[in-house]
């Protein structure tokens, strides 16, 4: 029997199973062989908190979504064409996000009685027609690979360890991927192991030759490259692309780097890749904790070095003060906030917005920081770049609100030339004729970087109040009111690019205002109202303080400003503050990102309610 | 900046000059505001007594302070300085340190600002062993706050904030230095100039974290607290101070010593105990550092004073540098390269 081959445009996977299942593995994999490919692609891990949950139940359940296309897509996928199921947990906790008609594949090894009970369920559902509404595909995954290992010598149970590639091996012949990439990745990750590297390789050749061979499956799809924009890319995530925009930084400023930093989810990464990279001058000083890691960044910026910091928002909440600092003395400090799930501990794996309010006023006293928000996972890389240019040409601590589904998630990135990079080099004060540590530059406010070891400029800086010019102590009353000017007018005062408005109708009378994670969602509803014949303008917030120059002027050319975010609506009480716009907030926290479908339905709803 | 190596290992690497300096080119042109009497003032004297000895570049000598009484500090010294935040110095003088092996680094802190908001950096920083001298000035109490215990008080202390007695148990900050081995750790009363300044010397010399505690008085919210080692003859039978290398005596004849008892130490009547048996410090030791720090009592009927601890150990700004200088030698900064990685499709038009 031959398979029939059919054409899509656009392919949604959920690889799903147990945390110990290393389904984040094969879904990274699979974006591999896409990226290779030449697809657009956009991606959605989701794991639980626990390093490993009890085995085989509902919270140990990870999960990789995985969307590839033809076209530029903007989102990870609402919802799964494929789901892979490796345990009934796995089922269970995705099942219900499968549409009809959707394909299921299964690992039925899994299935035993046991097993099924653990998560609830009473009979078989691959037994009974709970499923029929599905494209089922049982297969005894586990089973097969260690048969296809048999040979190997491989003891069992690391046989059956390789089942994911098993499954990896089967959606690549189901969507004719390129393997070569996986193998070699394979032979290089398990170097150390040249035995479990074979495994891995031949469980995946497995997968694959099952559905060459078997005649279960009866189609393939193909779905194309993408036309993407004339370049060269590669696949990132946000918190790599964040790394990347530090090093990059730290080149354009030729300013060494030091990264102090406390380990936490979901910021770690950024810690982890900046470590590999020495040899740009970059120092990471893992710290005792959160406090200690901005007190390290704050004194090697001190020192004229860029410090950095990452974290998240529980983070934030123990850097306060010494945010509070560097505002004081007017250095220069790259603070990130990957935020995820709060208040508190909250839901340290999940994505959030919801530290929008705390960076921008989550200090004691009037303590004015620049708020800077990546969009997308390869936004991070130029969004970094802009939060160390402020804060380098400024003197300032910036704040970085990255999240949990930015940091974590991955697309495809036209890798920028590094001569198209701006120039971010600084000048430390050397002149000790007339110099004053608080004299300000005319244009930006900001004060000179005067850093020890320069002869005739020393000078005493802290936490207390300074004297204008000279940074003296200071009670005065009239000059501490007219500190607390200066540095608000130097933050307000900095220089953002205008926000571009998205409205490719020209006549749309609704604007959707968003920031950060959001802009995959909320681009991908705009598109699917536009195509109902709805026109909606879409604009997206990099820079939250300050605002672009232009934000009050394109606000209020709408008749209606829908704000969706993933927390109660804090962009919203900004917007409405400093605007007095009527904005209407869509809020979710659910600690996920928003689906298009929803944000579709939002959207349409209140452009038929200004045109009726 | 050129760097002359003195043969000084704690300020390999910070510039020297030529120049003759005296100690009223470290005073700053800020008016100091300590209390009348306060011990900060002969601290302070002390220090811009001492530095011209070492010679350094002016510009290369940074103070970080956290906040208390003592950490108005840098405002007074004309050097670099940054009177930061509470607990914090060291933390931050952690991150100058690392980016910066010109400079020599002073922590000011106190007993409430390095041993209770503090702890947790100050035991970070000496096990990491930092490049950094910390002079904790302990006065026992907490005087910015006027007057609450601190946590160096004695169990039962009456304060505005413990009206009943405080309850807590104070800390022996010598031995809690020793128990983060710390690489160096002194002691010195603010009223012995030349005890003070003979241990700072060795402070500044020792390549690692320095931890010096100075015993010091507030004679506002705890006036008195160390006067008992100020009195001349309580002071002979008190005080013990220790020399690397030489026997442990103390009194005015040296009639007293120290012995080892059990697993600790013990102070005897010298005519009492044979000469073999009195101990010889050893400053490389810590064992014996650590026992010496227990000598020290509360209520101060003995006192150690000097450089109980003095070991050479890899200082942690230093293998830092090492990492990315070998890192740097091993492989170019090319951006352009990192940012392509390994993976890459080209997309053509």
């Amino acid at each position: 029997m031959s398979t029939e081959t059919r054409k899509l445009d656009r392919v949604v996977i959920r690889f799903a199973g147990d945390s110990g299942d290393g389904m984040q593995l094969t879904g990274d994999r699979f974006t591999s062989e896409a990226a290779a490919f030449g697809n657009d692609l956009a991606t959605q891990p989701n794991f639980p908190a626990e390093i490993r949950a009890p085995q085989g139940t509902l919270p140990g359940v990870s999960s990789f979504q995985l969307h590839f296309a033809d076209y530029d897509i903007l989102t990870p996928g609402d919802r799964p064409d494929v789901l892979v199921a490796m345990n009934p947990a796995a089922l269970k906790a995705n099942v219900g996000e499968l549409p009809d008609g959707g394909i299921l594949i299964v690992n039925t090894d899994e299935f035993s009685k046991r097993n099924l009970t653990k998560v609830g369920y009473d009979s078989n559902p691959l037994e009974d027609d709970s499923l029929e509404r599905f494209q089922v595909h049982k297969i005894a995954m586990a089973t097969l690979t260690i048969g296809a290992l048999e040979e190997t010598g491989l003891g069992k149970k690391d046989a059956e360890r390789a089942k994911n590639m098993f499954a990896l091996g089967l959606l690549s012949w189901m969507y004719h991927r390129p393997t070569e990439g996986t193998e070699r990745f394979l032979r290089e990750k398990f170097a150390k192991k040249p035995d479990i590297a074979e495994a891995n390789v031949l469980a995946f050749r497995a997968g694959w030759n099952y559905g060459e061979t078997t005649e279960a499956f009866a189609v393939t799809y193909e779905v194309a490259p993408a036309k993407l924009n004339v370049g060269t890319y590669r696949q990132i995530t946000g918190n790599t692309a964040t790394a990347y925009g530090i090093v990059a930084a730290a080149q354009l400023s030729k300013l060494p780097v030091v990264l102090g930093t406390y380990p936490i989810t979901p910021a770690s990464d950024i810690l982890h890749e900046l470590s590999k990279h020495k040899n740009f001058d970059i120092t990471t000083v893992q710290a005792e904790d959160e406090i200690a890691g901005i007190g390290i960044a704050l004194g090697a910026s001190y020192g004229g070095a860029l410090g950095v910091t990452s974290t998240s928002g529980p983070g934030i909440a123990l850097k306060s003060e010494t945010i509070g600092l560097a505002v004081m003395t007017e250095l220069p400090l790259l603070v990130i906030d990957v935020q995820r799930g709060g208040p508190s501990t909250g839901l340290p794996t999940k994505t959030e917005q919801a530290d929008l309010l705390q960076a921008m006023f989550g200090r004691n006293g009037e303590s004015p920081v620049p708020v800077v928000a990546p969009r997308s996972p390869s936004d991070c890389f130029d969004a970094v770049v802009d939060a160390c240019r402020i804060a380098l040409k400024y003197r300032t601590p910036v704040l970085f609100l990255s999240d949990g589904a930015v940091a974590n998630g991955s697309e495809p990135w036209l890798i920028p030339d590094v001569d198209s990079l701006p120039d971010l080099t600084v000048e430390f004060a050397t002149d000790p004729e007339n110099f004053q540590p608080y004299s300000r530059d005319p244009e930006t406010l900001a004060r000179p970087w005067a850093v020890p070891g320069t002869p005739g400029l020393q000078h005493r800086i802290g936490g207390l109040e300074k004297q204008d010019v000279t940074g003296n102590i200071s009670y005065d009353p009239e000059n501490h009111d007219k500190m607390v000017r200066l540095r608000q007018a130097k933050i307000d005062g900095i220089e953002v690019p205008d926000v571009e408005v998205e409205d490719p109708d020209g006549n749309a009378r609704v604007l959707v205002v968003g920031w950060g994670s959001s802009y995959g969602p909320i681009g991908a509803a705009a598109r699917r109202v536009r195509k109902l014949g709805l026109p909606v303008a879409h604009a997206h917030l990099r820079h939250l303080n300050p605002f672009p120059k232009n934000l009050g002027e394109v606000l209020r050319s709408y008749d209606k400003v829908v704000v969706p975010e993933m927390n109660l609506g804090q962009l919203a009480l900004l917007l409405r503050a400093k605007y007095l716009v009527d904005a209407v907030s869509y809020t979710k926290v659910q600690g996920l990102p928003f689906k298009a479908e929803e944000l579709q339905d939002v959207l349409a709803d209140v452009i038929k309610g200004v045109s009726a | 900046m050129t760097a002359i190596d003195l043969g000084i290992p704690g300020l390999t690497g910070v510039p020297t000059t030529d120049e003759k300096q005296t100690a009223r080119d470290y005073k700053s042109d800020q008016e100091v505001r300590w209390c009348p009497g306060c011990g900060d003032y002969i601290v302070l004297n002390t220090m811009q007594s001492f530095l011209p000895s070492l010679g350094l570049k002016r510009e290369n000598i940074v103070f970080v302070s956290g906040i208390g009484c003592s950490s108005r500090f840098p405002y007074y010294m004309n050097t670099y300085g940054m009177h930061s935040i509470h607990g914090r110095a060291p933390a931050i003088a952690t991150g100058l340190a690392v980016a910066r092996p010109d400079l020599s680094v002073w922590v000011v802190t106190g007993d409430g600002d390095a041993l209770s908001i503090g702890g947790n950096h100050l035991i970070h920083t000496l096990r990491r062993n930092v490049n950094l001298k910390i002079l904790l000035f302990n006065n026992r109490i907490y005087g910015l706050t006027k007057g609450q215990y601190s946590p160096t008080s004695e169990e039962g202390k009456v304060t505005k904030s413990t009206p009943l007695g405080s309850l807590d148990h104070p800390f022996n900050p010598v031995s809690l230095a020793l128990g983060a081995e710390a690489s160096f750790v002194g002691r010195a009363l603010d009223s012995d100039k030349a005890g003070l300044t003979s241990v700072l010397r060795q402070a500044a010399e020792h390549r690692g974290s320095a931890l010096v505690e100075i015993y010091q008085n507030c004679p506002i919210f705890n006036d008195g607290a160390f006067d008992v080692l100020k009195d001349a003859d309580e002071a002979q039978r008190r005080i013990i101070n220790v020399v690397d290398g030489e026997p442990i005596r103390f009194g005015r004849e040296g009639e007293y010593c120290v012995v080892r008892e059990g697993f600790g130490l013990a102070v005897a009547k010298s005519a009492d105990v044979d000469a073999s048996d009195v101990v010889v410090h050893d400053a490389s030791d810590l064992n014996l550092s650590f026992a010496l720090s227990r000598l020290s009592t509360q209520d101060l009927t003995h006192t150690v004073t000097g450089v109980f601890r003095r070991a050479n150990r890899t200082t942690y700004d230093d293998g830092v540098r090492a990492q990315v200088g070998e890192a740097k030698a091993l492989k170019a900064a090319d951006l352009g390269k990192l940012l392509h990685g390994k993976d890459t499709w080209t997309v053509v038009g």
